[in-house]
């Protein structure tokens, strides 16, 4: 008897170590039948991204990055991560998009709180499936152990990093594509060449993760040193990044006729001087889009300084005023001359 | 008979249901978790489905989507199924469709913060028995657009009934084949609108206590333009005399109270069997655009626009135009029916059958200020341009849909 208890007791011994050590000596790959086909995983862990989830420590093959001049939602501090499938690589395009092939996945998690009172809100994935690109929404539990598919969205309350208690809004799976849908297909918007660090990309191209490193002349400044950056420079990074996802040709805001990509530079589709068009009450009684020098009489100015659903802009993902935003897009105005 | 009506549905239903083999309806209540319910049913929704939503108030906290082809979303009656936005707090409409093929039909929505319903890039949409209301009346500070579909082709609106928009209440802008008939557009800045839009039908429609009734016209700077091929038929515009609410930036804003219908900067606009009374500026109007733009692609004249026969009531009484005493004692106590700024390109000025009556301000050029122009009875040719009834309007295969 007593050698068979012993036997037992050993074997659960070895099995909780193995369990134990498994993370760190033969880290999970991602599973890439999660990513590619499973039409709806119900869990962000079911796809393996992360060797520690809840740490946000990622597998083998995700690669963090960060952008020079992110999109703001609401102060969250993001976590981004792309995946490449074994055997795969990224693929530069000019200044533009990364071209990343099926089977590699975004992963965005929004977090708020510094250090053990961070807390993880949301991860947002988006999967390329032979059939395209789909976008799934996966909202942390108050335990913050797990997060599960929100196809529907949600709202969270807490409190920024400036203190402003909020009802956050966690996107529904169409709401994804109202930002990330480009002439009717779903397609990533962050990581463009010219908006990566030369580190990251070069970085990525040595390990064998990217076809050669882009050639980016014309390069995004980094957002936190926008006060010594050109105020062109920095407002036009910055509202291709937060706006110019729906506000180009094809995409969602595309009816409105203002443009706002970096690479646009033409001034009556950057607003300059053009009267809005379905703006409706969102004008505020103003005539034009942009007035040089007058930020205060600029449509976009006062809708970027507004909450209310129909004025504010963005439309979604903003439940508060981007003031640092705000003043660099004011600042360019004002300093910008009459064309 | 009622074996025949059940045949009938049974037809329709297999050919509705076609593209899916299991096509099913989804049923959504009001009450607690509506939201979620609601906007999950949206989502999951296969081709061929049919959300169907019961009588009931939906409280709603943010704007709901659709993004699937060929989903019908039936409520139970513009009366009975209320989608209520009070409490809105996200996104810039009540409901956003962005898939083709969609049926949307007998429900309400209540004060939708910004847009009501917008259907972009939406080809082959029915609008059907759908209101949307804001229900404290027309104010600056209610939603745009109550019914805005747009960059759409095949669009078909029957039946619906908008009030409240500080905009447009049913705005179809940058699409083709559209029909807009058998609806009620009251008290809103601008009752009907077409805007950058091609083979349009507005036919049946009544459009009262707007400030302006029905505007056709075309705006520079859009990705979509040459705005015509339009006919406006059968309407009731009557008594279109609340005070302009939008916000001044916007095209409508510049709507004189009191303007029936409105042409401006299009080509091919047939206005015909209309009843219009009590339009206080003008029962019908036609200009081109007046301000600055730089579009190469623009035509701001109006162009080939008709007035046919229309029955022309009271009106012209109280116009909101520079020099109003003056024109109104002029032409003998009211300005007769027919406005026009005298603006041509070419030859394809505005013309008007035999007896239709009106008055020219003899403008030259586009944007001249009207002060400078020199009023005048109107002095035009008869029509010769002709229009084709089955060039306009949303195809006839969507009628099915009204019915099944």
């Amino acid at each position: 008897m007593t050698p068979r208890i012993a036997l037992l007791v050993l074997a659960g011994a070895s099995l909780g170590a193995a369990a134990l050590a498994a993370p760190l000596a033969a880290p999970q790959p991602v599973n890439d039948v999660a990513v590619s086909q499973t039409p709806l995983p119900g869990k962000l862990s079911d796809f393996g991204f992360f060797a520690d989830q809840v740490r946000q420590i990622p597998a083998p093959r995700v690669t963090p990055y960060r952008l020079n001049t992110p999109l703001y939602s609401d102060g969250a501090e993001k976590l981004r991560f792309l995946y490449l499938p074994t055997g795969t690589s990224a693929r530069s395009d000019g200044e533009g998009l990364l071209v990343l092939p099926v089977g590699a996945a975004l992963i965005k998690t929004f977090a708020f709180g510094e250090g053990v009172n961070r807390r993880l809100i949301e991860t947002r994935v988006l999967l390329h499936r032979a059939d395209g690109w789909t976008a799934l929404p996966y909202r942390w539990n108050d335990a913050q152990t797990e997060a599960t598919l929100a196809i529907a969205g949600g709202r969270v309350n807490l409190t920024t990093p400036d203190g402003e208690a909020i009802s956050y809004r966690v996107p529904n799976k169409n709401q994804c594509k109202e930002c990330h849908g480009l002439g009717g297909e779903v397609i990533p918007i962050g990581p463009k060449a010219r908006n990566l660090s030369q580190e990251w990309l070069e970085r990525m191209a040595a390990d064998g993760n990217l076809d050669r490193v882009p050639s980016v002349a014309d390069r995004m400044p980094l957002w936190e040193q926008r006060g010594s950056a050109d105020s062109a420079d920095a407002a036009r990074a910055y509202l291709d990044v937060n706006c110019a996802h729906c506000h180009r040709p094809g995409a969602t805001a595309s009816n409105s006729g203002l443009d706002l990509r970096w690479e646009q530079d033409d001034h009556q589709a950057l607003g300059i001087g053009k009267r809005p068009v379905a703006a409706g009450r969102g004008s505020g009684g103003l005539l034009f889009d942009i007035i040089p020098g007058k930020p205060g009489e600029s449509i976009l100015v006062h809708r970027m300084n507004s909450l209310e659903p129909g004025v504010a802009m963005p439309e979604l993902g903003k439940s508060t005023l981007d003031k640092d935003g705000v003043a660099i897009v004011e600042r360019w105005i004002r300093e910008m001359h009459t064309p | 008979m009622i074996k025949l009506n059940l045949a009938c549905g049974t037809a329709a239903m297999m050919l509705a249901c076609a593209p899916s083999v299991q096509a099913k309806d989804v049923i959504v209540s009001a009450g607690e978790g509506a939201q979620t319910r609601l906007q999950e049913a949206l989502i999951m929704a296969q081709p061929g489905d049919t959300v169907v939503l019961e009588a009931g108030t939906f409280a709603l906290s943010d704007g709901l989507s659709l993004d699937v082809d060929g989903v019908t979303v039936r409520g139970a009656g513009m009366d009975g199924t209320v989608l209520d936005f009070t409490g809105q707090l996200d996104a810039g409409e009540g409901l956003l469709v962005t898939s083709d093929g969609v049926t949307l039909r007998d429900f309400a929505l209540e004060n939708p913060k910004g847009d009501g319903i917008k259907s972009k890039g939406a080809d082959d949409i029915v609008y059907h028995r759908v209101r949307v209301t804001w229900t404290g009346g027309p104010l600056a500070t209610n939603g745009a657009y109550g019914i805005y579909p747009v960059e759409s082709t095949n669009v078909l609106i029957d039946g619906v009934k908008v009030s409240g928009a500080s905009d447009a209440g049913i705005y179809v802008g940058q699409s083709r084949r559209i029909t807009v008939r058998n609806s009620i557009a009251e008290a809103n800045v601008a009752g009907i609108e077409i805007e950058n839009s091609r083979d349009a039908l507005v036919e049946n429609n009544i459009a009262t206590r707007n400030t302006g009734g029905i505007l056709v016209f075309d705006l520079p700077n859009l990705p979509v333009m040459g705005g015509g091929n339009v006919i406006l038929r059968r309407n009731l515009v009557v008594d279109n005399d609340t005070a302009n609410f939008a916000p001044p930036g916007n095209i409508v804003a510049s709507v004189r109270r009191g303007t029936g219908i409105l042409v401006m900067a299009n080509d091919g606009v047939l206005i015909e069997d209309n009843v219009l009374s009590n339009n206080p500026t003008a029962h019908v109007m036609v200009i081109a655009y007046t301000q600055p733009y730089q579009d190469e692609r623009y035509n701001p004249f109006a162009r080939n626009v008709v007035v046919g026969e229309n029955a022309f009531g009271r009106g012209g009484d109280d116009p909101q135009l520079d020099g109003a005493e003056m024109l109104v004692s002029a032409f003998g106590g009211a300005l007769p029916p027919v406005m026009w700024d005298g603006v041509t390109e070419g030859e394809t000025g505005l013309t008007v059958s035999e007896g239709v009556t009106g008055w020219s301000l003899n403008l030259a050029t586009p944007g001249q200020d009207p002060a400078t122009g020199q009023p005048a009875p109107l002095d035009v040719p008869r029509p010769s341009y002709s229009f084709d009834a089955s060039s306009v309007g949303a195809p006839a295969e969507m009628e099915a849909r009204l019915t099944s």
